[in-house]
């Protein structure tokens, strides 16, 4: 079966192939969300619709910044601006390590050659007052993807428990393509009329944004942007539940969810200019917490969230 | 007899729990079975990473019919009460028996427990321990609410008789045992059926699962030193790292790579600290030039390929960590040989040790003053103990201890000669983390003693100006050890020192920084404790010997004054710190055999903040007591206190003027009176001279004199003048002895 599959060619098509497979595995093939995140834990389709009863299983491509990790495109395997695919299944299914491994035989991974482990490794994400149990699934001693199975989060158990999958593609596809540095791997088909690397893609915007994240980004603007967002997070919940307008029960928890993310992306940018001493950081990252705790406690109160009125 | 076999199949277990899950699995069934009154030949536990399994032995069919007798009341009793006694007892009016005793006709219930078929009992066992088992981290999954580390997908639980096997029947959670089981995931896809221990066993071996742990260790070392040795090379021995990987295999294959030769300069350990933390490598070394030349990887399978596809990806794998390795190790030479150490002292400024203790760099000058201070008691270079100190910490600026916090101090050591400091400098960077533990060597090298020394004082007097002091099992910042790193810098180097004064000017270096990083700081927190009031209460003797100490402050300077307004400092901090060192002595000296109610008679004596004093007045101690002179010593000694006491306490008055020998009337009384004095002419200049075993010894010849004495005379005389007179001479007794050891705290 194995021997049937060939070899991507681009990132594209790696990326191509894994929505594939989810979507006939069931998944609902999202898109990223529209705002800067650190991780693609923190699109609502994962952090929000993992709590509450509700059944749900979605994947998506979503794009990550990480500024303190910009190495103005010049690091073979670090990057400021990456993408990551992510899968949540709730309730985790029993069969879900054999779903996963069938998304890297998808992605051309022969399983008769390659040696892989799930080694223990337990996800904490202080900011989202979330943890869980899970692996890093190493292939050939390299880490490809995050395997989780969420037990709390934004400070609810899980119930169900919702199962994760994270592969950070840059590397995945350097491994499968067989890159060594992430600029040279093929963006489209090499074969294309106009072949792109994934430097004549991402190559400026690393320097412009490394440029940007450790020197120039304005700081004092910073601050008050993550206090505006973490005040606007606190007003939008603090309203009556009943909409007077419409007469309906309107909780907005993702629109204050929107703020918090924003102030955790501030949050991360403060860090990269490295105004933030290592005191403040454990209090800043419990600001976010506490934005983040508030709007599970919302969601929760939804339709979505499994509130039944 | 029955075997029993169990597996209990999962999702990946962690490696580093497996053996002591295989353990808690054999103990908690073995032991739910006995106490259901079954009993077994043998046991035995194993774990993959998949699997926990064990296997039972000769089991008894089932348990014992067990008839239990329980008393009643009489059998005229009111009839209330025989109801009531049968409702407790679960029995019936026929049931009951009865029975001519003392008190009258009594009633007996005889309850019969008919014994239990063993599969009934070992299902029950078996879900108990499925559902309460002892794992250090467990979760939920899917929409249930069991709890295992891992998802938990099925169980096997069979009794095997010669003719034949039964599956113990058993539903937890939905998961329903049985005898089916899985092999290896990739080289075995597809269930297995199982009928007893030997025959999973081997079926597993042939689906290419090696069930026990030890097995599969010893097959990759085997394999390992083979490879390694067919190329002239060794591998590093690495028990942890081997236990580690043989829990990450089913199926070990052993495979060896090179390691490019661009990353062969960098030091041995830094590879070998790369290889494991990272990729669970073994490092293999060529013994000629004691260099890291290969590695050593466990996968999982067997491949086609005889492993080359997976071997190049672990090197690859490997290079990019090396190259971020050689990346920082560059860098860091860079700074070091262009900057020195110092800059990465200064930029720990940023770095805070804990929020109430300051930055690094203010840990480090405080670090500095003691090791300078210490440095005479060591028998080090001043300057170039104050030298080390500032720099023993500079690596946890460097790139490659922030990417390997566990190199820290032999970066330093790296850095420091590269840096061209004096190598006691380099070799104090590197040990004066050390001893860590009760069986790590402790340095001897002066200037790393002090510098060590002064880094555990630091860390001890700072917790506890703030207060952090471990209790019960919670000692985060590890202060246990520190203190007993202190204690077996000073013993096993033999050094004397006042711990006391060091713990006060290391209490009050803590201070200062903690509240006068500024004299506004200073004189608001002055301003708040009520100003001079205070300074009224302080000690004037710790008050002193700290102001002299302290140089750096000027007496008139406020925030010296501030630090005045502290007499806890004085009062609780430094003996509260003092006891903890003696309660830490105390256990360490009682892994050596010194009983602990000889360690508190010399706690109890002047100058014990001096441990080396300590202790050879507690080892000669300890030796006398030994000898049937000083035991019988300690019982004269225990008699004329408890005699003296007494009478002090009746008479209202203190005899403590000694006796006066012409009022002896018995010659064991003259005896006594000579034998004292003799004794004192020896033990004073012994005791001044701290020569113990002397002043022990001549403590000890009192025994004959003092035995004689009480056995000839009574001291309580019906004559006034003579009653004193011996009572005086008992308090010298007593203060001969005291003046050697608090013999009152020797049990016995």
């Amino acid at each position: 079966m194995d021997q049937t599959i060939t070899k991507p060619r681009s990132f594209q098509e790696i990326i191509l192939r894994l929505q594939s497979y989810w979507a006939t595995k069931g998944c609902a093939v999202m898109q990223p969300y529209d705002m800067e995140v650190g991780a693609g834990t923190f699109h609502p389709a994962t952090t929000l619709r993992s709590l509450g009863s509700k059944p749900w299983a979605a994947a998506y491509v979503q794009p990550s910044r990480r500024p303190t990790d910009g190495r103005y495109g010049e690091n073979p395997n670090r990057l400021q601006h990456y993408y990551q695919y992510q899968v949540l299944i709730k309730p985790s299914p029993p069969d879900l390590q054999e779903l996963y491994l069938g998304s890297l035989r998808a992605i051309g991974i022969d399983m008769a050659l390659h040696d892989i482990r799930f080694v223990e490794d337990d996800w904490e994400s202080p900011t989202l007052g979330a943890w869980g149990l899970g692996w890093e699934v190493w292939c050939d001693g390299m880490e490809v993807s995050q395997f989780t199975y969420f037990q709390q989060v934004g400070g609810h158990d899980c119930h169900p428990v919702s199962g994760e999958l994270t592969y950070g593609l840059e590397r995945l596809a350097m491994y499968v393509l067989g890159v060594d540095h992430v600029m040279d791997m093929p963006y489209n088909d090499p074969d294309a009329p106009i072949a792109l690397s994934y430097g004549d893609v991402f190559r400026q915007t690393e320097q412009e944004y490394s440029r940007w994240n450790f020197d120039v980004a304005d700081t004092d603007v910073l601050l008050r942007h993550f206090e505006e967002a973490e005040a606007e997070c606190a007003r939008i919940l603090e309203q009556a539940e009943d909409d007077p307008k419409t007469g309906k029960r309107i909780v907005m928890a993702h629109p204050a969810y929107d703020q918090c993310i924003k102030a955790s992306h501030i949050f991360n940018l403060l860090d990269a200019r490295g105004v933030i001493s290592v005191t403040e950081r454990q209090s800043y990252i419990g600001r976010v917490r506490a934005l983040a705790k508030s709007c599970a406690d919302a969601f929760v109160m939804t339709e979505a969230g499994g509130y039944a009125a | 007899m029955p075997d029993l076999l169990i597996e209990l199949f999962s999702e990946e277990i962690p490696a580093r729990m497996q053996a002591k899950a295989a353990d808690d699995l054999k103990s908690r069934v073995t032991n739910g079975l006995v106490e259901a009154g079954l009993t077994y030949a043998g046991a035995a536990a194993y774990a993959t990473p998949r699997r926990l399994a064990l296997r039972v032995d000769g089991l008894t069919e089932r348990s014992p019919d067990v008839k239990e007798e329980r008393k009643g009341p009489r059998t005229d009793a009111a009839e209330k009460a025989i109801e009531g006694f049968l409702r407790g007892a679960g029995v019936s009016r026929e049931d009951l028996i009865e029975r001519d005793e003392k008190k009258g006709r009594v009633f007996y219930a005889v309850i019969e427990k008919p014994g239990r078929p063993a599969a009934e009992i070992v299902a029950d066992v078996l879900e108990d321990t499925i559902r309460n088992f002892p794992w250090p981290k467990s979760m939920r999954w899917g929409a249930g609410s069991l709890r295992w580390v891992r998802p938990l997908h099925r169980i096997v639980c069979v009794l095997s008789r010669e003719d034949g096997s039964e599956i113990v029947p058993l539903d937890v959670d939905g998961i329903v045992s049985g005898r089916t089981t899985e092999g290896h995931r990739f080289m075995a896809p597809g269930t297995i059926d199982v009928s007893g221990f030997d025959d999973y066993e081997a079926k597993l071996k042939r689906a290419h699962v090696v069930l026990d742990a030890g097995e599969r260790a010893e097959a990759i070392w085997q394999d390992a030193t083979n490879q390694a040795f067919a190329s002239g090379l060794e591998v590093v021995e690495d028990n942890g790292l081997l236990a580690e990987v043989a829990g990450l295999v089913e199926w070990p294959v052993v495979l060896m790579g090179e390691i490019g030769e661009d990353f062969l300069g960098l030091p041995p350990e830094v590879l070998q600290t790369s290889m494991k933390e990272h990729q669970k490598f073994f490092s293999v070394r060529n013994p000629k030039t004691g260099r890291i030349e290969r590695f050593i990887t466990v996968a999982n399978r067997e491949t086609a390929d005889h492993g080359a596809t997976i071997l190049a990806g672990n090197q690859k794998v490997l290079s990019a960590r090396l190259s971020d390795a050689k990346f920082f190790w560059e860098n860091d030479l860079r700074v070091a040989k262009t900057d020195g150490l110092t800059a990465w002292t200064d930029s720990l400024s940023n770095v805070t040790f804990h929020n109430k203790l300051g930055s690094q760099k203010a840990r480090i000058e405080r670090i500095a003053a003691l090791a300078r201070e210490l440095a005479p008691v060591v028998g080090a270079d001043a300057e170039l103990a104050e030298q080390a100190a500032r720099v023993a910490k500079a690596d946890l600026a460097s790139e490659m201890v922030y990417e390997f916090p566990e190199l820290q101090g032999l970066m330093g050591r790296y850095y420091s000669d590269a840096a061209g400091l004096p190598p006691e400098v380099g070799a104090a960077c590197q040990e004066h983390y050390s001893p860590l533990g009760p069986s790590d060597d402790v340095p001897s090298a002066p200037v790393s003693v002090a510098v060590a020394l002064a880094d555990k004082i630091d860390t001890l007097t700072g917790f506890w100006a703030i207060d952090e002091k471990p209790t019960g099992s919670k000692d985060p910042f590890a202060l246990r050890r520190a203190a007993l790193g202190v204690i077996r810098l000073m013993l096993e180097n033999e050094l004397t020192l006042e711990l006391n004064k060091t713990i006060i000017n290391g209490a009050a270096r803590n201070h200062f920084d903690m509240y006068y990083g500024s004299k506004e700081k200073a004189l608001e927190k002055l301003e708040s404790l009520g100003g001079a009031e205070i300074h009224e209460n302080i000690i004037e003797d710790a008050a002193d010997s700290f102001a002299k100490s302290v140089r750096a402050f000027d007496p008139d300077d406020p925030e010296e004054y501030a630090i005045h307004q502290f007499p806890e400092l004085f009062t609780i901090v430094a003996p509260n710190l003092l006891s903890f060192f003696h309660d830490r002595l105390k256990v360490y000296l009682r892994d050596q055999g010194v009983r602990h109610d000889v360690i508190d008679a010399c706690i109890a004596m002047p100058g014990n903040d001096d441990l080396a004093l300590l202790v050879t007045r507690a080892k000669a101690l300890q030796a006398v007591l030994e000898t049937e002179d000083g035991e019988n010593l300690v019982q004269g000694f225990k008699r004329a206190n408890n005699i003296l006491t007494q009478a002090e306490e009746k008479d209202g008055v203190e005899y403590s003027f000694g006796g006066d020998p012409k009022f002896a009337e018995d010659a064991t009384e003259t005896a006594l009176f000579e034998a004292l004095a003799t004794a004192e002419g020896k033990i004073t200049p012994a005791i001044q001279a701290q020569d113990f075993s002397t002043a022990m010894a001549a403590m000890a010849d009192l025994r004959g004199p003092v035995d004689a004495f009480f056995e000839a005379v009574q001291v309580n005389a019906e004559n006034p003048v003579l009653r004193r007179n011996r009572l005086n001479l008992l308090s010298s007794i007593r203060s001969t002895c005291l003046r050697v050891a608090d013999l009152t705290k020797i049990e016995g």
